[in-house]
Order: structure tokens, then sequence, then C-alpha cells
């Protein structure tokens, strides 16, 4: 029977026929072949990825953008936690119709705060990288409590239960230093203190909204919901401002 | 040497493990496939999408696929060097430490806790873990490989000594990180710089452990299940080195009109375009193993896995470099076309070929044939027709929605919203999860197979 064939003779089958030449002795010395193919990887690694981290085109910077608040750096951890890159992209491409449908196409320097990136690979839902004013932010208190609500036909999970939830922020100072935003410990209080005073002022322009969304308990803190709206309306701000002022 | 010294209850491990995360990622799969369609599925914050499809990704990718690598690994090392695993204890920790892992991966990312880098989504401490995890595989790996009984090391080897070593550089450049505390990090690299980082890495996971021990598995399984030798040692020297070579410049094909410098796309689109050469290689080379026997197709079951297999395998080589090409990753990219392609690797030649090296090994390590060679049988149309629907599907969902998102009217505005594109695609993703089931139903049948064998064994 086929599977009871005898390995020893299968050895034969196997082994390398005799053969003379200079790099025959390369597959006899396991040490030396794994030395060679480590050498032969990191040919295509050091020019295209470890040479290229230390070129200044691989960090461009620009005084019109800005690092995420501490809210919106929060936010932005939600967004991370939750995973919404598996389906929304974070880079416009120079396209035609992709510029039509999106916006301006994505600049390297807009992304020298972002650790790690979230350009994405797939576009289930549509690209995020121009969203920032695009919408209010009662747009997306309706939004995140149920796509289907208001695009009947989306496939996008329903995020009502970040209303739910009161926005941790015991770690916020240990991140901002982690990334060196370089805002104080104050600077920090404040942006945290300025942002719920913002969502929680009763002339707040998407009160309503908010307050739809939000367990009357929680209607005087700052939400995982808030908080992830914060960063989804700074993403691509900085750009839409640049043009403003031309 | 005698057989019976050989270590074999360390293989039966990891394929068990292998089948229990198989069956575990595909259950996953099909959650989220179902998803795609019908949102109420997301019934809570870790049954939802977004943390779900890492589930699927890294059971299926780090559970399923490499317990088989480790599974075959052992049996190879053993069977080409002549020598019993050097640490057997130490390979029987590797076991335990393998499964802990991932079950700890699985629950985390189940949590929320992603570092989003795809296919390296787990924070720090599980990330140490696996390279932990790595030395002590790579021990025994040497060890076996430098007591070895015989001369000559075989090509399979080539390629297991290759992943060795290039799965350590890749994970831990890529996984760079600063701790903010035990469940948190933040990337060591930021922005354009993370993005080259993350797909150097993320192309070239894939491709040293989709391609560089599958390759070692069909080099050895197939000859010996065959009982015909390789058609050329020459060759298999050529597609080895120029494969471990060309890969690593081809991570940026990923990041096609992206903000990443162009240089590093275009170098990426011409290492692409070459890698079709030495995937060829193999391709042509197991074709001609099997020259004057394709009755063997017939008569041995394992060799049309083998042979299909290989066969996606080339396919899979010519589309990859193909959608790599600026003009067409403009129109592809972002598509459901790139899921397809995907799995038409994972679902046809990784699991094809490691199915088939499950059922040769199997019945050589419990000294018992395989229950079934008809439901092996089954399994095989199974989970070849589950797979040919669901990525053709995918295929012609992902042309469809690329056109839709590209259409202009004749004023220059755009003819459909996002909504009308992701809309019409819900027949499609109905198919895809027909296609799921059938192919779920094979990797049952295959899995149990594969037990009620071991079971009988053990009587």
């Amino acid at each position: 029977m086929e599977h009871f064939r005898d390995d020893q003779k299968i050895g034969k089958i196997t082994s390398e026929p005799k053969k003379g030449g200079i790099a025959m002795g390369l597959y006899s010395k396991p040490l030396v072949f794994a030395v060679l193919s480590a050498v032969v990887i990191l040919v295509g690694t050091i020019a295209t990825v470890f040479i290229p981290m230390f070129m200044p085109s691989m960090h461009p910077v620009s005084d019109y953008v800005k690092p995420y608040t501490a809210v919106e750096l929060e936010g932005r951890d939600i967004y991370i936690r939750e995973g919404c890159n598996n389906c929304h992209t974070q880079t416009v491409r120079p396209l035609r119709t992709e510029v039509l449908r999106y916006g301006e196409y994505s600049k390297p320097e807009e992304f020298a705060y972002d650790r790690p990136f979230l350009w994405g690979s797939r576009r289930t839902g549509p690209d995020l990288n121009r969203l920032g004013g695009k919408y209010p932010d009662s747009w997306h208190y309706k939004h995140m409590e149920s796509p289907q609500s208001m695009f009947e036909k989306s496939n996008m999970p329903p995020y009502a239960w970040m209303a739910e939830r009161k926005l941790d922020t015991r770690y916020t100072v240990k991140k901002i230093a982690v990334l060196g935003y370089g805002y104080s410990e104050e600077e920090i209080a404040a942006q945290i203190a300025d942002y719920k005073a913002k969502v929680t002022n009763p002339g707040y322009d998407s009160r309503a909204s908010r307050d739809e969304v939000t367990p009357e308990a929680l209607r005087g803190e700052l939400t995982e919901m808030d908080a992830i709206i914060a960063y989804m309306q700074k993403l691509g701000r900085d750009v839409k401002q640049l043009e403003a002022q031309r | 040497m005698t057989e019976n010294s050989y270590d074999y209850r360390i293989v039966r491990g990891f394929v068990f493990s292998a089948l229990f995360w198989l069956i575990i990622g595909l259950i996953v799969g099909l959650w989220i496939a179902f998803e795609m369609f019908n949102p109420g599925l997301n019934l809570t914050p870790w049954l939802s999408f977004g943390r779900l499809r890492v589930v699927h990704t890294n059971g299926l990718g780090l559970g399923f696929g490499l317990a088989g690598i480790f599974a075959a690994t052992y049996y190879i090392l053993q069977k080409l060097t002549r020598t019993p695993i050097v640490f057997p204890r130490l390979a029987r920790f590797h076991l335990y430490l393998f499964n802990i892992i991932i079950a700890l991966a699985a629950l985390s990312l189940f949590a929320g806790m992603s570092t989003t880098k795809e296919y390296a989504e787990l924070e720090w401490p599980l990330d140490i873990a696996v390279v932990v995890m790595w030395v002590i595989f790579a021990v025994n790996v040497f060890a076996s490989l430098i007591r070895r009984k015989e001369k000559q090391m075989y090509v399979s080897l080539w390629y297991i000594i290759a992943m060795t070593v290039t799965i350590a550089v890749l994970y831990i450049v890529n996984n760079l990180a600063v701790p903010v505390n035990f469940f948190k990090s933040y990337s060591l690299y930021a922005g354009v710089n993370d993005a080259n980082v993350q797909w150097w890495y993320g192309h070239n996971i894939v491709g040293f452990i989709f391609t560089v021990p599958i390759l070692a598995m069909f080099y050895y399984f197939l000859p010996v299940s065959s009982g015909l030798p390789l058609y050329s040692h020459r060759l298999s020297i050529i597609s080895f080195w120029s494969l471990i070579f060309a890969y690593l410049w081809t991570g940026a094909h990923h990041l096609m009109l992206t903000p990443v410098p162009e240089w590093i796309q275009t170098v990426a689109i011409a290492f692409s375009i070459f890698l079709i050469a030495p995937s060829w290689g193999s391709v042509v080379n197991g074709y001609y193993t099997l020259q004057g026997n394709w009755d063997k197709m017939r008569s041995n079951y394992l060799i049309k896995f083998f042979i299909l297999g290989i066969t996606f395998y080339g396919l899979q080589t010519i589309q990859g470099p193909t959608q790599g090409l600026r003009t067409l990753n403009a129109f592809f990219h972002y598509t459901d076309w790139v899921i397809g392609h995907v799995h038409m690797g994972t679902m046809g030649w990784v699991t094809m070929t490691i199915s088939a090296s499950f059922y040769y090994m199997i019945p050589k390590i419990s000294g018992r044939p395989l229950h079934s060679i008809k439901i092996a049988n089954v399994h095989f149309w199974l989970i070849l027709m589950g797979q040919l629907l669901w990525t053709v599907t995918m295929w012609i969902g992902g042309i469809q929605q690329g056109a839709m998102w590209k259409a202009t009217d004749p004023d220059g505005s755009l003819t459909y919203n996002f909504l009308d594109s992701i809309a019409s695609l819900y027949p499609y993703y109905q198919i895809r999860f027909a296609a799921g089931v059938v192919y779920f139903v094979g990797i049952l049948l295959f899995a149990w197979n594969i037990f009620v064998t071991i079971r009988k064994s053990e009587k």
C-alpha cells in the first residue's frame, strides 16, 4: 500500500545525487547555510527598509500638521482597539476619482504623529483620511449609535455601547510621554477638561444627538464615543485648514 | 537508527493543535463572512467585525498554519537528518507554549488588545513569548541539523533554515514598540516609515510562513508519497536562492500610490515581477517530478492534493505580481479582489499541502492505514469546490466594486456613492458564505479522518 512505503527506500529519492562543484559543500554545513541565508534576506531588507529608515523622506514634518490632543489620542486608541482599520483606510491616492470622492490626496507629512500608521488595506467602508469637518458631531453620534438608521444598507457594526462607557484617561499622561507630543500634565488635564466642557455645554451644537445616545448618568462625563468622534473630526483637518489659508 | 527512537508524539501534538485552531479559525471566518451582509451579528463588542477579523487571521495564520508547519518540520527534520529530536522535552515545552500563546492571542484580540499592524497585532508581552517560542524551536532545528547522520541537506531543510532565520528577523524588527502598560504599546516607528516596515513584514511573513515552509513540505512529501525522485536538484537550488533573495524587496507593492517614497514602490514592482521565475521554478519542478506518471493523480489520493496545491501556488504567484503593477493596483487595491487572492493561497495551496502532509504522516507515525481514503477524497473535492467558488466570487465582486468606484458621469461627477458599491456586493457575500460552509464541511471531514485514524491506532 502506498502509505506503507518504506522510508529507507524513500531516502534515495530525496537525497542529493553526488556531484562536484564548489557550492556543494554548502549543503552539508547548516550553520554556514543559515548565515548565508541571513545575508541573502538582509540585502533587500537593508536597501528598502533599513536605509530608508534614516532618510529624511521617511520622516517628513511640516508646521501645519499638529499632534493629536489628549482626547483625540484617546479616541484614536479606541479606533485601534475596535480594529476600525480593518474596514476603513486612511490614505487617499492621487487618482482622479479618489480625489473627487474623498478630497485632496494624502501627503507623507500628515502621518508624522501616527504610531502606528492606520492606512489599512481594505475599504469595506470608505476612506476616512479627509473625514474631519465633513459632518457635524451630531451626524457622528447618530451614525455611531446605529449606522443602519441613517443608511439602511450599511454593514457597519453599531457602536451604541461606546456612549455607555466613560472615557478612561488614567494612562493619557503616560501615553503622551511615550509619544513625545510634548504636552505638560497641566496641558493634558486642560485639554480633557476643555473638551468635556465643550460637549457638556448646554449650547453645544450637537447637544440633542449626544443626549439621545448617551445614558443620563454619563451626560456630564466624557464617553468613549465623545473621544472617537473628536478623533474623527481631527482626520485631515490640518490639510483642510492649510487649503483654506491659501 | 531505528524508526522507534524518533519522537512522533510531538508531531501528533502539533497535528492536533493545527486541526483545533483550523476549526476555530474557520468558525470565526464564517461568522465574519455573515456579518459582511448582516451586521446584526455584531452582537457584542468582542463579536464586532473589527475585532473578530484579526482573531480569524491570527487563528488561521498563526494557529493553524504555524502548528501545521511545526508538525511537518519536526517530522521532516527527523527523517532527513536520520536523527531523533535532540531535545524532546524542549520540543514538548514548545508545543505547550505554542498553544498557550495562541489561546492568549485569541483572548487578547477578542478584548481589543491589538497593535493594528497586520499579522503582527499581538501586544508586546505576547510578542516576547512568541520570540521565546521561536528560539526554542530554532534550538531543536539546528541541533538536529548539526547532529545529523545524512551528509547532504535535502532541499526541504534549506527552506526550513530560511524560515527559521527570516521569521526571527521580521518579527523582532516589526514588533519593536514602547509599552504604555502591560496591555498597550506604541510602535517604535511613525507614519510613512511605520507603513514601510509593516508591509516589509506583512508581505514576508506571508512569504516565510505560507510559502517557504509549505514548499519544504511540498519538496519532501511529493517525492515520498509518489515514490518519484525530485525532477531537478539544480532547479531547486536556483529557485531557492532567488526566491529568498527577491522576496524581501517587494513589501511596498502593498503600499502602491500611498505616501511611501515612489522609488521604494517601483523597486517593489520590479522584484515582484522577478519573483514569478523562482516561484514557477518550484511549480515546474513539481509538475516534472510527475512526468510519465500522471496516472498517480487518480491512483494515489495524496498526489492530487499536492498537484492542485502547487497549481494554486503557481496561479497565486502570477496574480500577486500582476496586481502589484501600479495601474492594475489602482483598480484592484482595497477591493475584495485582494481578499480572493489571499484565500486562493491559504484555502488552496497552504491547506491542500498541509492536508496531504498530515494524511501522509499520521498513518506513518501511528502504524495504521488512514481511516478512510474515501473520506479524504470527499474532503479534497469539498475544499476544492468551496475554495474556487469562494475566490472566484470575490474576484468578480472586486472587479465590480473597483469599476463602481471609478465610474464617472459625462459631466465628470462620480456615478455611484460609496454605499451603492458596498450594497451591490451583498449577493456575492452570501455566495461567499455558502462557499465557506462547503469548505468548512470538507475540513470537518479532514479532522474527523485524522482523529479516527489516531484513535484506532491507540486501541
